[in-house]
């Protein structure tokens, strides 16, 4: 195989990907919405709630929706990754997976682009986000919006891989759902999107030590960082650690034929 | 050719070293903590914290900024603190209390408000003579003189009024009543308005000199945070008298508006109880002392924005921005 190959693989997925997020504008919006209405009213009312402390990266005191809207941002990506992952079980189903796993490429360099696709997709809402919050006074720095690229990135990969690691678990469409909400929520509630940790440490220690363990919180605080260009080593290194060992159990595990309709026929 | 390449060399690494020494410093009382921190603006961080007396609330440097004149209210005493050596080198007499005090054109005649006792002390800081001492309201606070030497005008904070003093006769002319609780005036640099503060009122009335009657009464409403905690105390005007800054106490904000139209444009976020502010020479930068929070913040006056708060001691009160000495 060469290079090229590779690279007419990589884009076919990619065009695929956009193809299919053309046909599903309104998801879209609605992914859009999300966010917005969490940075709009949740956030309004939290306002003067939250009381002050400077911790890094700002440098000096902020609004609990320039707080969150890092926050918000990770909750697109982790939104968008669970949706891609219920569409490969989709794909799966019907079979469209398998065709696009009957190339001669190595299997894991197909998963990863797809999850690269997905990731590329969700990223472009985030920026919509970033500049619809930027009209509501959340206004990081402007190479900020740069130098979150890689963070979210990073971010979407290790979320999508997480996605697709459960895709490979679940036998049925109908599970799915399921699944999310054990998922889904308890890793945004978990984290420091809403709230800051020293705030969860003062609620509890167990919360706190919870948050720690999420790596859903090291993604927001790398996306945090680098929006307000701001290195964080831990965090970035945490989440393309996590990033590496979700990627590589949920390549290892992905079979196409794993689905119950399959099953019964193979049985 | 070689000297002269030499030469500007030698130049260019004088003017390099020197450039630091041009950096300003910001000066801050800290009512709790009986010191002054001192922070380097190019590097916005603490350098240095000096022991004063008790509770130093009110500072202003002298005309070419090489002297700090400290309000040791619990001492009794104004200090004053050679900017070089960053000495107390004497004290003045002060009358009881003095909590806010202005000092006149002339360099010389240092007005001050003596809160326990309602009056206005008038001090010559090079005899350290009293010149006067004037009955004004119940509880002064706020002093200021106007930029001509014409005015002195003390705030009572009881009876809502601003009193002016004649700076020839040392007596009062006219008394005007504001908002409650008057805290703090400002004029104009052209000498024509005074802008005064109303603590519980929550407004800022602007008083026509010439007149000496209001012309505008200002007030104050953010978006987020109850009413009463807009409490108006430092104000500070630009000197091209496009912009004044008003302190709202409690609120955490320092509002922005325009001073040719009042119209309110912007509130900023700051820290907890934010109290007194000062421009840097340049105007590009206004420091903001936030008593609750223990910190001054930092605000981009181009840009309207708050870039960074740095941590001092506990309760600053007063801050004065003068040249590295």
């Amino acid at each position: 195989m060469k290079p090229v190959h590779y690279w007419h693989c990589f884009v076919g997925i990619q065009v695929r990907e956009w193809l299919r997020f053309w046909q599903q504008r309104t998801r879209f919006f609605s992914a859009l919405v999300r966010p917005l209405l969490w940075l709009v009213v949740f956030a309004a009312g939290f306002r003067a709630v939250l009381g002050v402390s400077i911790i890094p990266p700002y440098q000096t005191y902020i609004t609990y929706e320039t707080y969150i809207a890092p926050g918000l941002c990770g909750m697109i990506v982790l939104f968008n990754s669970m949706q891609g992952a219920l569409s490969m079980v989709y794909d799966r189903e019907l079979g469209s997976m398998r065709v696009l796993l009957m190339s001669p490429l190595p299997r894991p360099f197909l998963l990863v682009t797809k999850l690269l696709s997905m990731g590329i997709v969700s990223i472009g809402q985030v920026y919509v986000f970033l500049l619809v919050a930027r009209l509501l006074d959340v206004e990081p720095p402007a190479w900020g919006y740069l130098a979150v690229l890689p963070a979210l990135l990073l971010a979407s990969l290790m979320l999508g891989a997480l996605g697709l690691l459960i895709a490979t678990w679940i036998k049925q469409l109908e599970n799915f759902a399921g699944v999310m909400n054990f998922v889904i929520f308890p890793m945004f509630f978990l984290s420091s999107a809403l709230y800051p940790l020293w705030k969860m440490q003062e609620a509890s220690p167990w919360l706190y030590w919870l948050c720690q363990f999420n790596p859903f919180t090291h993604a927001v605080e790398a996306i945090r960082f680098a929006l307000y260009l701001q290195w964080n080593p831990q965090a970035f290194g945490i989440t393309a650690a996590v990033t590496l060992v979700l990627a590589g159990l949920a390549t290892a595990g992905f079979r196409p034929q794993r689905t119950k309709i399959l099953d019964t026929k193979t049985a | 050719m070689n000297k002269k390449k030499i030469k500007t060399l030698t130049l260019t690494a004088l003017v390099s070293i020197a450039s630091p020494l041009w950096a300003e410093m910001a000066y801050v009382s800290n009512e709790k903590d009986n010191t002054i921190s001192v922070i380097d603006l190019d590097a916005m961080e603490v350098v240095d914290t000096i022991d004063v007396g008790q509770r130093p609330r009110g500072i202003l440097l002298s005309k070419d900024k090489s002297t700090l004149y400290i309000c040791a209210s619990d001492d009794d005493t104004v200090q004053v603190m050679d900017l070089a050596t960053r000495k107390i080198v004497d004290s003045l007499p002060s009358g009881e209390d003095p909590e806010q005090f202005a000092l006149h054109p002339n360099d010389r005649h240092l007005y001050i408000a003596n809160e326990d006792d309602d009056i206005t002390t008038v001090v010559d800081v090079k005899t350290k003579e009293v010149l006067a001492q004037i009955p004004v309201g119940v509880e002064p606070e706020g002093m200021a003189v106007s930029p001509d030497g014409r005015w002195a005008v003390n705030t009572s904070e009881t009876t809502s009024m601003l009193h002016w003093i004649n700076t020839e006769t040392f007596e009062i002319e006219k008394n005007i009543v504001i908002g409650q609780r008057p805290r703090h005036v400002e004029f104009s640099h052209d000498s024509k308005f005074a802008w005064a503060s109303a603590e519980i009122g929550g407004t800022v009335h602007i008083i026509d000199v010439d007149k000496l009657e209001a012309v505008k009464v200002l007030d104050f409403k953010i978006r987020g945070v109850n009413q009463d905690k807009v409490q108006p105390v430092g104000i500070e005007l630009t000197s091209d008298g496009r912009y004044a800054f008003v302190a709202l106490g409690p609120s955490n904000h320092v509002a922005v508006v325009d001073a040719q139209t009042y119209e309110v444009l912007d509130y900023l976020l700051v820290g907890s109880r934010v109290w007194q502010l000062d421009l840097n020479a340049d105007q590009s930068m206004l420091l903001t002392t936030n008593g609750v929070s223990g910190d001054i913040s930092v605000i981009d006056v181009e840009d309207m924005k708050v870039i960074k708060s740095i941590k001092v001691g506990r309760y600053p009160w007063g801050v004065v921005i003068a040249p590295s000495s």
